[in-house]
């Protein structure tokens, strides 16, 4: 589980999470969505761990763990791992060599890229002029062989074409354990109950909602977590009235 | 043809001559006396010091001369082995080829003048030795030649000559190296080298160095690529040197010549390197390449880079990238010179240290700080060099690796 106390966060002297609640239980997969510049990003990579994030209250839970103060990669090695929106270029380290050290380990590296298309660009330096679609496609790759528990995607459909978007959408119900492939075997109740993935998406377009079957959506708005509540709905809260409206709307209900 | 005489002559004038660029390098603190090394048989090779045949290995000269065209190995100033091993292929020690070989006055310092510096001047009038290697014409090498120059004796100023040829429609590959035996701490290498490729043939020369401490390097090298011809010239360096200084020059005579140089330089702390290349591109269709990759680790290190354009339908392009990973000094100076109209050149340089960024989103994927920084590095100097044979390309990668652990 993923459970996150009273977080507030600076970057510079700004405070840009002022104060968030968060639950993530196994097997759940959160939605966020908000205005630009709402602070969404920042909540993922202060979950992540990157040090120019800082907390200045509250505390980050994984699997019973404190990890408010532990370094990216030690919450790596727990199960936490990021589909980035825009990745830097690392030059001169392939793609192929990337996807293996991802798995710690030689991995079929071939057959991992087929499923998302990708094989044309294992020799090639990791994002080195990749297009948007491509990024989002080497971006879950890699989360394939690093198969975290946790995963934070990072607008995982934007950029993507259209002839793409399904095979994106797949993948990453797939990797969210929400593909129901275990439902073939086991009744859909207890498929639910082995599910152990656990996602927190960020999507302007909700088009990923077409393909996962999200179980909460929440909306950050000024730094602050303002609603919980079904995605769709809150999708088309916001597609008819905006951010603003939506927002009063719900916590007037409440 | 040639007259020592007269060379002798005009070196003799030119023994004090400080040298255009670089820190002077007073003379008479090495000793130039001939050493006593006698001659190995291909079998005594492999009967050398292990220790020694790791410094060798190290320097690209593989003693059991394994899928290898030719060797050519000089200790000191002794010839200690040499024999080609291919057909069409000639190694053959300089001092015997002025002796027995009618053509070498075609091609001895006529590409380098003998007075430009006390270095060049020392080279002639001390002559050790040196290597021709020569590929015969439409002769294809599948292996490289190797070549080594080897110092062991401690305080020795080592003098060489080489002259290398591809002839018309030949394919050559020379990977050579220098290094010191593991004892040795100081000396001076001096080395003219003057390559010759002719029409529309290939020459790849990578060159791997790797000095003692308190070594002072002096090479000089021209080349004249005819048309059609491509040279290649790759330069490794990742162990600390006191003091290196060299600024190969290539000149494209022909149309369609190409040349590219490669160079990969780590920078230990005490270490001085002032290196780049120059290349004249004189004829339509003329390319030229020049990339750099250098680090310091706390070393002063001059990039230099100069590409001329003298005829319209040029391409040239010029990299110098530096990273600072523990302080020290990177200085890039690249210059693009266009003569006429219609030339075609460019530069990038980049010195910096390596982006927060790129470690933080490789320790996102389970690498620790140290690892996602070495992961980096090695992807900077892995360069992809076009038209560098696969074999050469794993020789460069094997010295990348070794001087990794060396690095971190």
């Amino acid at each position: 589980m993923l459970q996150i106390e009273d977080l507030k966060v600076r970057l510079g002297d700004k405070e840009i999470l002022k104060h968030i609640d968060l639950k993530i239980h196994p097997g759940e997969t959160h939605i966020l969505f908000g205005p630009n510049g709402s602070g969404k990003t920042s909540l993922l990579m202060t979950i992540m761990g990157y040090p120019q994030y800082e907390v200045a209250g509250g505390k980050i839970l994984f699997k019973g763990e404190d990890i408010t103060r532990m370094a990216i990669n030690e919450r790596a090695e727990l199960g936490i791992g990021m589909s980035y929106q825009r990745p830097p270029t690392i030059n001169g380290l392939k793609t192929r060599q990337m996807v293996n050290l991802c798995a710690q380990g030689e991995v079929a590296v071939e057959s991992l890229a087929r499923q998302v298309n990708f094989e044309a660009f294992l020799d090639r330096d990791l994002n080195a002029g990749f297009s948007g679609g491509e990024i989002k496609r080497s971006e879950l790759l890699q989360l394939m062989a690093q198969a975290p528990d946790l995963m934070l995607f990072d607008e995982p459909e934007s950029g993507v074409d259209m002839e793409n978007i399904a095979l994106v959408g797949n993948t990453i119900a797939a990797l969210l354990q929400k593909d129901g492939s275990a439902e073939e075997t086991t009744s859909k109740m207890q498929a639910k109950l082995n599910r152990t993935k656990m996602g927190l998406i960020i999507t302007h377009t909700g088009y990923i909602l077409d393909y996962v079957s999200a179980d909460k959506g929440q909306v950050l708005y000024d730094g602050m977590l303002s609603c919980v509540s079904n995605p769709r709905e809150i999708l088309n809260c916001v597609g008819e009235s905006g951010y603003e409206e939506c927002v009063r709307c719900i916590t007037g209900i409440n | 043809m040639y007259n020592r005489d007269q060379l002798a002559k005009k070196a003799n004038a030119a023994r004090r001559k400080q040298s255009a660029i670089g820190p002077d390098i007073d003379l008479t603190e090495f000793d130039d006396a001939p050493s006593q090394h006698s001659y190995l048989a291909e079998e005594d090779l492999c009967s050398l010091p292990m220790a020694d045949q790791n410094q060798l290995l190290m320097a690209g000269l593989d003693v059991r001369e394994e899928e290898r065209g030719g060797t050519y190995l000089q200790k000191d100033t002794d010839v200690i082995h040499c024999h080609a091993q291919q057909e069409g292929i000639e190694v053959i020690p300089i001092k015997k080829a002025l002796e027995t070989e009618p053509w070498i006055g075609d091609y001895y310092w006529k590409l380098i003048d003998v007075d430009t510096d006390k270095y060049t001047a020392a080279a002639e009038l001390g002559l050790h030795d040196g290597y021709v290697i020569r590929a015969l014409p439409g002769s294809r090498s599948i292996y490289p030649v190797q070549a080594c120059l080897y110092l062991e004796k401690e305080n020795i100023q080592q003098n060489v000559h080489n002259i290398i040829i591809a002839e018309e429609d030949s394919e050559l590959h020379i990977i050579t190296g220098c290094a010191t035996a593991p004892h040795m701490k100081k000396g001076l290498h001096v080395g003219v080298s003057e390559f010759y490729v002719k029409k529309n043939a290939r020459l790849t020369f990578t060159m791997i160095h790797n000095w003692a401490e308190d070594m002072a390097v002096r090479p000089r090298s021209v080349a004249r690529v005819e048309a059609g011809g491509l040279f290649l010239n790759n330069y490794i360096c990742m162990k600390p040197v006191r003091s290196l200084q060299m600024y190969p020059t290539t000149h494209l005579v022909g149309e369609n010549a190409v040349a590219r140089f490669y160079s990969i330089i780590v920078g230990s702390p005490g270490s001085y390197y002032d290196l780049g290349g120059r290349i004249f591109l004189k004829h339509p269709g003329n390319r030229a390449e020049i990339v750099a990759r250098t680090i310091s680790n706390g070393g002063d290190i001059i990039a230099r880079g100069h590409l001329i354009g003298e005829e319209p339908d040029i391409k040239a392009h010029l990299e110098c990238r530096g990273l600072l990973l523990k302080g020290g000094r990177i200085h890039a100076i690249p210059e693009l010179e266009g003569l006429v109209d219609g030339v075609e050149m460019s530069h990038e340089a980049a010195v910096g240290k390596i982006a927060q960024e790129e470690i933080a989103y490789l320790m996102s994927r389970g690498l620790s700080e140290d690892e996602a920084t070495a992961t980096i590095v090695r992807g900077f100097l892995s360069v992809d060099i076009p038209g560098l044979p696969p074999q050469l390309k794993a020789e460069i990668d094997k010295a990348i690796e070794e001087s990794d652990k060396d690095m971190m």
